[in-house]
């Protein structure tokens, strides 16, 4: 039997490799960055980042469960600012509220949205891309909506609100916290229970999974409900950590958790993907941003940073599998006379 | 012999067809049965309505004894009858164990989290007991389309098939590969499974099946025992009048040498190929599956770029960097995949025939529809396509008539040097012999093709000269007149 | 009349009635009535052109937008495009070039950045969804950095005829540009060479390419063009506002593409016309136009746009789902 063990092995390093390069980069930068300027390794500046990437890493695992399906979801942003500036209307009218039932709120608000997504894509079956445009801007809409088109300022954030995001819980901060579980369920629940891999199944060849009895339009909803879920309750933490919700909150904001997932190996075609490469990806991604700030990089080349920095993982990654299809085919045949 | 799937006066029409009319069909215990016949007679709504895909409209079917009814494909294999196809419906990113137990692993009672372990034992084991050697860790994106295949028997083995369907099983595999299929399913007849065997190879047929059924407009026509096989019967069954010789080949006068291929490489496809064709000449190419034919073509016509090597068209030295400097030289290429990369499925007979010739109707870049459709319309008739008119959709056509679509495309653009990759590959009998036909009749008018095909009987048939291939390199010329089966195969082979 | 010719005509008319056009321009009607009705000072023929004004610059962008998806690529770096070259115009015109100058450098630009997009997807072989997503941050980006948070404020008034004025028969000049742009890429569309291409490029790039067809090449003039049309619409915008600034145009790629999708383009690519994109972008100008009437925000007014889509996009869905319940109901 004729077995290409040989592209075989080759197959499962170059996998594995994918996180080990990202890992290797933040390395290089951080170095970089360090030598530039030694505030980049004090405890604040670590801190202040590490509470930016928690939420963006969390909200990404949601974006990557969505991205392996075959989908994507654009209105992230959009949830988490519904979310946060619903809490936050409602912390200012009902401050006695315990911060528990405020976060509650918020993740169920996300929940909803992602449900709704969940339900257009799968019983309604629009096409993900075209559903989460469409419900981007009506979930944007409907932040102006409910802020009645007033702000929630620092003046309205609770002392036991401002906990959520300064507070720690068994000696880390809460949002790292929170981040850490999130990434451990997620792991667990994508690498070793049914539904998880039905997940990679149904992004990977949806007929075959049809066959076999998976469900489609309960995948979607799932995973859509579960990104819904993450961005509302990163609404409630954002707007704990920045003390104030406006109407433009985490504008683009879905970007970034794309960009994530795309640094971190999550392929844009579906079926591949996994916890480790999106927080690697988002620990870069944030990395770098912090990096830009520290080098004295100014606030309005942060965009066009972003973009850079997406476009480099990118090319990047093209131009490494074509030349791995460029080597697995050379390596296909050797012919004996110095070919 | 016990019966193990009876089909009774099963009645099948679509609206406008009689699909299927009283047609009687049993499956043994243990057998392999073959099912033989021309494209469009019926042969894949017969399995459709087996695997429960579709439902008669009249007819019973009778599974181990019992009348049962499927509604859909999923409840045909809940009752033990699995079928495999020339696409593998298999999840890429995946490993092997994984693709056999999706949807059902085995969970740990509380945490009901998989048992990943016992998942590669048990898969481990029933590798083994196909007596192959495959990781149940492996991507299935790494393995062959072979292995591919027997990922999918294996499917079919864990979930207690007890009636294996395949559908083509041999199109894409070598002669090695074909061997072993064949030693599997022989194993798992031996252990009481029944097999239906799908092919338009009848060599094949006559080495593995039991018994084969010919089916002809929707009627069975006859089931013959192995013993009482014979080829000439078998077409004449199927076809309905006894064709007169398969391979129409005249005898042409052969030109000057119109395409000269000199020492093209590219690594790991193939090395050093040398070669020439002359006006007139039909140039068989010979080789098993994966040999580099189809490499060396696609070179020739500018998808890849050579890495060494030259080409000449008529004496001159020319660079083909893409299709487009390839059709403009007199090149066509008619790939052997022609849903992928043949036609243009969505869209009408018109358009595809005229996608690479659009300039010809165009003044200033609008398009003279007009002109467009006679000019569709000539290649329409000469080639006897049957569709509902010019405007259908090449997706509905039956796969003879895309064919015929594909063919006639090259021939409106005026191609001198046609590369013909297994041009008859999945076509009923007389779609066949035209094609045989059409390509004597091209040859008599002075152009040159370059054939390509895995069927020896065809290369010998249609071929002035053959060049057989093997493992990326030109091993053997061998002319017309001293062809034999055992030397060609012998040859694409490697031996001599 | 024969039987025959009655059947012939039955058939015309249910595949008329089938087409996507038809279902939209119903729509368009309904979306109408319903505007006149809450306005009535709508239906006034100097107020149905003022309504074009708004949404003229986002539509000029759905012509090539929709000929960029049908041929398989989608580019949601338009809006960054639009608003760097209207950045761009102001900029040079700070720096002391004349406004007209600065307006053709303006829309240069864009055409320069759209071929880049079309550069890296064809040559690099990135999916374009992936490429226009980091350009969209990267051109926006630039906006930023040239101009920071102010902005460009003394544009010329002469310059502001492009954008708001109207030309002699009470016609925004914008309009007629839309017109015109319009009436040019239905026929490149839908009778050229080029046209064909690239729906068969769209339906199989394979096919295409093995048929001889410049499949590069043929995106890489498309996104060029994309890139022209974004830049277009940046200075006609820039020009109506009357100042330059690197915020406008923001969502702009997400209005366009729901225009295109709304008007019955395939998001795969293969499928789309002309005709249906514009019935779309006055379906969705008249309802910006209608909403903003009544004094509702700008973002309150992108749900009634969100909820269209989703509304058109479930109609097929719904009508399969009827037609499925009725096919079971007689078996």
């Amino acid at each position: 039997m004729i077995s290409k063990t040989g592209l075989k092995s080759q197959l499962s390093t170059i996998y594995r490799r994918r996180e080990f390069d990202v890992f290797i980069v933040i390395v290089i930068v951080m170095v970089v960055v360090g030598l530039r300027n030694p505030t980049f390794f004090t405890k604040e500046n670590w801190k202040d980042m590490l509470m930016y990437v928690s939420i963006l890493a969390f909200i990404s695992i949601g974006q990557m469960m969505t991205i392996i399906t075959g989908g994507i979801d654009l209105s992230v942003g959009s949830v988490l600012a519904l979310s946060g500036m619903s809490v936050g209307m409602i912390m200012r009218e009902y401050a006695f509220l315990h911060p528990i039932i405020l976060i509650l709120t918020g993740t169920i608000i996300g929940l909803s949205c992602g449900f709704l997504n969940g339900l257009l894509i799968g019983k309604g079956r629009i096409h993900p891309l075209i559903t989460t445009l469409a419900t981007m801007s009506i979930y944007r809409g409907l932040v102006v909506v409910v802020s009645r088109s007033l702000w929630v300022a620092y003046g309205d954030i609770t002392p036991g609100f401002r906990l959520i995001a300064r507070g720690n819980t068994l000696g880390i901060n809460n949002l790292m916290f929170s981040a850490l579980i999130i990434a451990i369920v997620s792991y667990y629940f994508l690498n070793h229970t049914r539904k998880g891999r039905e997940i990679y199944a149904y992004g990977d060849h949806q007929e075959a999974a049809k066959f076999v009895g998976i469900n489609g339009a309960n995948i979607n909803m799932l995973v859509f409900s579960i990104s819904g879920m993450l961005a509302g309750f990163g609404g409630v933490l954002w707007v704990s950590r920045v003390h104030t919700a406006q109407a433009n909150t985490a504008l683009g904001y879905e970007m970034q958790t794309i960009a994530s997932c795309v640094i971190g190996g999550v392929s844009i075609f579906g079926g591949v993907g996994n916890v480790i490469g999106v927080l690697l990806g988002t620990l870069l991604f944030g990395v770098i941003l912090n990096s830009l700030e520290l080098i004295g990089i100014v606030d309005f080349y942060k965009l066009s940073a972003q973009g850079f920095i997406i476009l480099v993982a990118v090319i990047f990654d093209a131009i490494i599998s074509h030349r791995v299809a460029e080597q697995m085919r050379k390596q296909r045949r050797i012919f004996n006379d110095g070919q | 012999m016990e019966s193990i799937l009876t089909l009774k006066n099963i009645t099948k029409k679509f609206t406008g067809t009689l699909a299927l009319s009283e047609v009687d069909f049993d499956l043994f215990l243990g057998e392999i049965h073959a099912l033989v016949g021309e494209n469009g007679a019926g042969k894949s709504t017969l399995i459709k309505i087996i695997t429960g895909i579709h439902q008669p409209d009249t007819g019973e079917i009778v599974l181990k004894s019992e009348t049962v009814s499927f509604h859909d494909a999923r409840a045909s294999y809940d009752h033990g009858i699995a079928a495999i196809y020339q696409e593998a419906s298999l999840f890429e990113d995946l490993s092997i164990a994984e693709n056999i137990y999706m949807g059902h692993q085995e969970v740990r009672p509380f945490t009901r989290s998989i048992k990943w372990g016992a998942m590669y034992n048990k898969a481990h084991d029933l590798i083994k007991s196909l007596e192959v050697n495959l990781d149940p860790r492996a991507l299935v994106k790494s393995l062959s389309i072979a292995e591919k295949q027997l990922v999918e028997i294996i499917k079919a083995l864990s979930a207690d098939a007890k009636i294996l369907i395949m559908d083509e099983p041999t199109a894409s595999l070598t002669r090695e590969e074909i061997d072993y299929l064949f030693k599997i399913a022989r194993k798992l007849r031996s252990e009481g499974t029944g097999i239906i065997f799908i092919s338009h190879r009848l060599e094949e047929v006559f080495e593995i099946a039991d018994r084969v059924t010919v089916i002809r407009d929707g009627k069975i026509v006859g089931t013959i025992d192995k013993d009482h096989l014979n080829v000439d019967e078998l077409v004449k069954m199927m076809v309905g009048r006894s064709l007169q010789t398969l391979y129409s080949k005249e005898d042409v006068q052969i030109g000057g040498p119109v395409l000269k291929v000199d020492c093209l490489s590219r690594a790991g496809e193939f090395n050093k190929v040398s070669f020439e064709l002359k006006r007139g000449e039909i140039l068989g190419f010979a080789g098993l599956v994966g040999a580099g034919r189809t490499e060396v073509a696609r070179t020739i016509f500018g998808v890849e770029k050579p890495e060494g090597g030259k080409i000449y068209i008529e004496g001159r030295e020319v660079k083909i960097e893409n299709p487009r400097q390839a059709l403009e030289l007199g090149i066509a290429y008619l790939s052997e995949s022609r849903g992928e990369f043949g036609l243009v499925l969505p869209l009408d007979i018109t358009q595809n025939i005229t996608a690479p010739i659009l300039k010809r109707f165009a003044r200033f870049g609008w398009i003279n529809r007009q002109k467009e459709r006679e000019t569709a319309q000539k290649f329409y008739d000469l080639l006897d396509i049957r569709a509902s008119g010019l405007e259908q959709k090449v997706e509905s056509l039956s796969g003879g008539n895309q064919q015929k679509v594909s063919i006639a495309k090259w021939l409106a653009a005026n191609a001198n040097i046609l590369i013909l990759d297994e041009p008859t590959k999945g076509i009923d009998v007389a779609t066949k012999a035209a094609v045989h036909r059409l390509m004597s009749e091209i040859a008599k008018t002075g152009k040159a093709i370059l054939m390509i095909s895995s069927e020896i009987p065809e290369i010998i048939g249609m071929s002035d000269r053959i060049l057989v291939m093997h493992e990326g390199v030109l091993v053997r010329e061998i002319t017309r007149s001293e062809a034999t089966q055992e030397k060609v195969l012998a040859a694409a082979l490697g031996e001599a | 009349m024969m039987d025959n010719e009655k059947v012939k005509i039955r058939i015309k008319l249910s595949s008329i009635i089938r087409r996507w056009e038809f279902t939209i321009f119903g729509l368009l009607i309904v979306i109408f009535i319903i505007n006149v009705i809450l306005s009535p000072e709508l239906f006034r023929i100097h107020n149905l052109l003022d309504a074009t004004l708004t949404f003229t610059e986002k539509s000029i962008m759905v012509l090539p937008m929709t000929l960029l998806i049908i041929s398989g690529v989608i580019d949601i770096s338009v809006g960054s495009i639009s608003a760097m070259s209207g950045v761009i115009l102001g900029v040079c015109f700070k720096a002391g070039i004349g406004i007209w100058y600065a307006a053709v450098i303006g829309i240069f630009v864009g055409l320069v950045a759209g071929f880049i997009n079309g550069l890296i997807i064809t040559k690099l072989k990135i999916p374009s969804i992936v490429v226009t997503l980091a350009m969209m941050l990267f051109y926006r980006g630039i906006g930023y950095i040239l101009l920071g948070d102010s902005a460009v404020r003394d544009l010329p008034e002469k310059f502001g005829i492009l954008g708001g004025a109207y030309s002699i028969t009470f016609i925004p000049i914008q309009f007629l540009i839309f017109i015109v742009l319009a009436v040019i890429f239905g026929v490149l569309l839908h009778t050229t060479t080029f046209g064909r291409r690239i729906y068969i490029i769209g339906n199989n790039e394979n096919t295409a390419r093995y048929s001889g067809l410049p499949v590069d090449r043929t995106r890489l003039v498309l996104t060029a063009v994309m890139g022209f049309v974004s830049g277009l619409s940046g200075v006609l915008l820039t020009s109506r506002i009357g100042s330059a600034r690197p915020d406008i145009a923001m969502g702009t790629e997400m209005t366009v593409i729901t225009i295109a999708l709304l008007g019955g383009v395939y998001i795969f690519g293969g499928r789309g016309t002309i005709l249906g994109v514009v019935i779309s972008a006055f379906i969705l100008g008249y309802i910006h136009y209608g909403l903003s009437i009544l004094n509702i925000q700008e973002q309150v007014i992108r749900i009634a746009t969100g909820g269209v889509l989703i509304i058109a996009l479930l109609i097929p869905t719904f009508v399969e789902k009827i037609r499925e319940k009725a096919f079971e109901r007689s078996r």
